[in-house]
């Protein structure tokens, strides 16, 4: 029996709302939501509902005798969950048939494989744990966003224990060859390649409609024929498409729904095919030959390179100054960052800067929210500004952190010796706890170990200086009134030379000041050094 | 073929984007072998003719016993109108146009009729007087000249091109580089209106600058779609600099707008938009170079949001100064309310300078390589702004296509277009 591979990709990118320079800096909501919301719900409604119904009723008369295969970015996944949670379920059904398969990508849909290799690893890694949590099963067969493939990507993902890849047969690297065998990488030959009859996939995809095209209208009988007429040793016929092409960029009144409802009967009566997932194929087929691609292919427009993504100045600045912060985002454990970075790596956003369209693409006009590729790099660079604030002050406050708690660690031993010594009574009590805790449990007071007031010795001048902010003066001068000489000389060291005058005149006015209030004022004092300190 | 045109004014002496397109399509008419036969109201002389024929209508002496020009006087006569309306006025001449203002109410009468009436080739509160006696001249000139095609350039020139026809009974085309609508917004000056219409309905094609003039000759004017032809405006090749460019003398980058300081030209938005760059970003000097009737209001303004060190106002520039202007600027600026073409976006783009132009504007319908943006939308315009001011992909993007691009739009290929109509008008 000769094989059919029918594969759908579902992607929905998360688009940016219209974000102004401005608002760089505090406004930190890049997504357009309503837009989001409503293409997703009318894609559902139009496409993903309907078409999982009807594979759902074929898979329930055919049984085992139909199969097929997705691959759901986790950007698509996740707006499902915010916004239409019913196709989740649906796929989920589906998923309890056995005969799906679902195949890992990266889980923003990225262009990460495209040298940024540790991340990349690390998106397909966070993809099959979302495709493991929600449908049950891990993934062994990988599909790279928008079917970008080298033999370089085709090893990392060998490297990640993947047995079958898939691809586009497109026609500058396969010259002669038949895309229609099962292939393999030519640096790992485990790594076996499915690749794209893109004549007949784009018969579905681009044409079906066509009034103008001498083929239409196309039927499931027209479509059977041809593969009859395929080459008797050929032995498997990749049908790889957006899963959208089913009922929204093919509208419903185009009979897209019937053909494929009426295919696999018509299959199964005219001719010797049957329909398989990836999976099925490797077991079943034996490799031919390896494919050698030394620069990167996909499956977008005619020349099925990567121009629609990368290569003018717009989107190679982009790139580069996403992924300068690679490792800096690594090193945040925040998960709003983590969520961003991955949506803003989704290959949507340079696909809209592509110039490519000046001269010839409907397609890339298709759900595009900008009027021109300089508007959407403009755009993309202005949340791009705002997410680099955001990491680097993440990070900046985080080796702060660090820092500080390196510090206190050094020398708690010190300060609390050098807290005995002091001769205030009224501190020396609150010295001794503080003391006593600090020897009991010095992990625990790294960050927030509480300061008093003879600490002041020890604090930097910065920070007696912030402290000298946040309180007025008569506190000030107040609190020092019997302090000794060295925690005098550090405060006044400190002091503008107009606050020096002002606070020697207060020391002298307040002269029959009694202890407790002093203490008082020291209390205020030692309460806000925390609070700087935290 | 032969073609008499009726222009107002040619280069050097220009005081708007007419001049120069007429010299740039003349230019590429003759190199296609039409001949042409410009008159202007008044030739000063040193105008550049490479292969036409100007005439200076102040030349064409009167004879008003001829009964057809008496005759065409009496059809014309509702354009007699002592009018204060002051389109395109040089800043230079708006002082002594107000000074002479009420003496020429006075004259009008009796000066229209005197024989060797010296026009003043310059836009004026007695524009309504010259436009009437042009068209006298224009029908003197049709009667003495052989030609095939009559093409009238703006409002100006369409009673002549219309008088030109009812003598020599040759199809007239109008040309509309701007319509009232542009010039004045919603507070449309009748008088002006009517000649335009006047003119358009006794055309038998018109042909407008941009689709976005098109729409309102068909929509305002109410002209049938099938008569209206959009011809894109060109620019001429860029000569190289005869001096030595001045380099900016300041650190911070410099955007610019260039033009007219009026309604039309949306210069108030480009205030607002530059408060908004600059709270965001100090390193920027903004300029409006030009002058117009809401100068002082924009300076006002300037100084209530207290940029004014960050503001400049050069005044009137012209030649070299607005070279200079472009030689020292980032970003160039053109937020039009209304703007049948814009070529001045075309002469920033040639000496590289990025533009950010409204979708208001016809030149936005020939352009890729510029950022376009409602002309309201200050934020939009802002943030064009501070995207190529502060991205380096935008900069590079418009540096590698921006100045191709314009190279491309050639006068050459508007003159064919232009051809095409002239044949289509001959033949109907």
């Amino acid at each position: 029996m000769r094989s059919i591979c029918l594969y759908f990709q579902v992607h929905q990118p998360f688009r940016l709302r219209t974000y102004r320079f401005f608002n760089i800096g505090h406004d930190h909501q890049y997504y357009d939501d309503y837009q989001n919301r409503h293409i997703i719900r009318r894609v559902a409604e139009k496409s993903y509902l309907p078409a999982n119904k009807m594979i759902l009723d074929l898979i329930r008369e055919f049984g085992s005798g139909f199969k097929i295969s997705y691959s759901i970015s986790g950007t698509a996944l996740d707006q499902f969950t915010l916004y239409v949670p019913e196709v989740i379920q649906s796929f989920q059904e589906l998923a309890r048939t056995g005969s799906v398969e679902f195949i890992a990508e990266t889980y923003a849909h990225s262009l990460a494989s495209l040298g940024k290799r540790d991340e990349f690893l690390r998106q397909v890694t966070l993809h099959i744990q979302k495709i493991e949590k929600l449908f049950g099963v891990k993934p062994t067969t990988f599909r790279n966003t928008e079917l970008i493939y080298s033999d370089q990507i085709g090893e990392n993902i060998a490297e990640l224990g993947f047995h079958t890849m898939l691809t586009e047969g497109a026609k500058h690297i396969l010259g002669w060859k038949s895309p229609n065998f099962l292939y393999c990488n030519t640096i790992n030959p485990k790594l076996k390649l499915l690749l794209r009859n893109f004549r007949l996939s784009d018969d579905l995809t681009f044409r079906f409609s066509d009034r103008s095209w001498s083929e239409w209208p196309l039927t499931t009988d027209k479509f059977v024929k041809w593969l009859n007429a395929l080459n008797s040793h050929e032995e498997v016929v990749n049908i790889f498409m957006d899963y959208e092409t089913i009922g929204e960029h093919q509208w419903k009144e185009t009979g897209i729904f019937d053909f494929f409802k009426h295919l696999p009967s018509q299959v199964y009566a005219h001719s010797n095919y049957g329909f398989f997932t990836p999976e099925d194929l490797y077991q079943r087929l034996q490799t031919v030959a390896s494919i050698s691609v030394p620069y990167p292919i996909s499956w977008a427009d005619e020349e099925r390179d990567l121009t629609a993504w990368r290569g003018n100045e717009l989107q190679d600045e982009a790139f580069e100054k996403l992924y300068s912060y690679d490792q800096k985002v690594r090193n945040c454990d925040d998960p709003a960052i983590q969520r961003d970075w991955q949506y803003l790596q989704t290959s949507n956003h340079f696909y809209y800067m592509c110039t490519k369209w000046f001269s010839a693409g409907e397609v890339h006009r298709y759900f595009n929210p900008y009027g021109s590729p300089y508007e959407a790099f403009i755009n993309y660079m202005n949340v791009l500004s705002d997410f680099m604030i955001r990491v680097d002050n993440f990070y900046d406050s985080k080796q702060k952190s660090i820092d500080r708690s390196k510090k206190i660690t050094k020398k708690p031993a010190k300060i609390a010796a050098e807290s005995l010594k002091k001769k205030s009574k009224k501190t020396k009590s609150v010295t001794k706890e503080s003391v006593e805790k600090s020897v009991k449990k010095p992990k625990l007071e790294n960050n927030f170990k509480k300061l008093n007031f003879d600490d002041i010795v020890q604090l930097s001048d910065r920070r007696i200086k912030e402290l000298i902010k946040k309180i007025d003066i008569q506190t000030l001068s107040s609190a020092m009134k019997g302090a000794d000489n060295k925690t005098k000389i550090k405060v006044e060291k400190n002091l503008g030379k107009r606050a020096l005058s002002v606070y020697k005149e207060m020391l002298n006015k307040l002269k029959n000041l009694t202890s407790t209030e002093v203490s008082k004022y020291r209390k205020q004092i030692v309460k806000e050094i925390n609070k700087t300190s935290k | 073929m032969r073609v008499l045109m009726f222009g107002w004014e040619f280069p050097p002496h220009i005081t708007g984007g007419l001049g120069t397109a007429c010299y740039g399509l003349t230019k590429g008419l003759v190199k296609y072998g039409v001949e042409v036969l410009f008159v202007v109201p008044r030739a000063f002389g040193d105008e550049t003719k490479d292969g036409f024929r100007l005439i200076d209508a102040s030349e064409v002496l009167l004879d008003f016993k001829e009964s057809f020009t008496q005759d065409y006087w009496n059809q014309i006569k509702f354009m007699e109108i002592g009018s204060n309306l002051v389109p395109y006025v040089g800043p230079e001449d708006f002082e002594q146009i107000v000074t002479e203002d009420i003496l020429v109410s006075k004259e009008q009468g009796q000066s229209v009729f005197s024989k060797n009436y010296r026009f003043s080739g310059k836009y004026g509160p007695n524009l309504m007087e010259e436009v009437s006696r042009y068209a006298l001249i224009a029908s003197s000139i049709a009667g003495m000249q052989k030609f095939d095609v009559i093409h009238a350039h703006d409002w100006l020139t369409y009673p002549a091109g219309v008088a030109a026809k009812k003598i020599s009974k040759k199809p007239l085309i109008v040309h509309v580089h701007a319509t009232e609508f542009d010039r004045s917004g919603e507070n449309v000056n009748q008088n002006v209106y009517d000649i335009e219409r006047k003119g358009m309905e006794e055309a038998d094609l018109i042909i407008t600058v941009s689709n976005f003039t098109r729409q309102i000759v068909i929509e305002k004017y109410g002209i049938p779609s099938e008569k209206v032809i959009t011809v894109h405006n060109a620019v001429e090749p860029a000569d190289p600099p005869e001096f030595e460019i001045a380099q900016k003398h300041v650190k911070e980058k410099v955007v610019t707008f260039l033009g007219r300081v009026t309604y039309q030209k949306g210069p108030d938005y480009f205030v607002e938009a530059a408060h908004k760059v600059l709270k965001k970003d100090s390193n920027v000097r903004f300029v409006m170079a030009g002058s117009g009737d809401l100068l002082n209001r924009m300076i006002r303004r300037v100084a209530q949001l207290r940029i004014a060190t960050k503001f400049h106002f050069t005044g009137f520039l012209a030649g070299q100064e607005v070279d200079t202007m472009f030689a020292m600027s980032d970003v160039y600026v053109m937020p039009s309310v209304s703007e049948p073409f814009g070529i001045s976006p075309l002469e920033a783009m040639r000496s590289n300078v990025p533009v950010v132009i409204s979708k208001q504007s016809g030149v936005a319908e020939v352009l890729k390589h510029a950022l376009k943006v409602d002309f309201w939308d200050i934020d939009a315009l802002s943030d064009a702004i501070y995207g190529i001011l502060h991205y380096e992909g935008l900069r590079k993007m418009f540096f590698k296509y921006g100045k191709e691009e314009v190279d491309n739009l050639k006068w050459e290929n508007a003159a064919l277009n232009v051809i095409e109509v002239y044949k289509q008008a001959v033949n109907k």
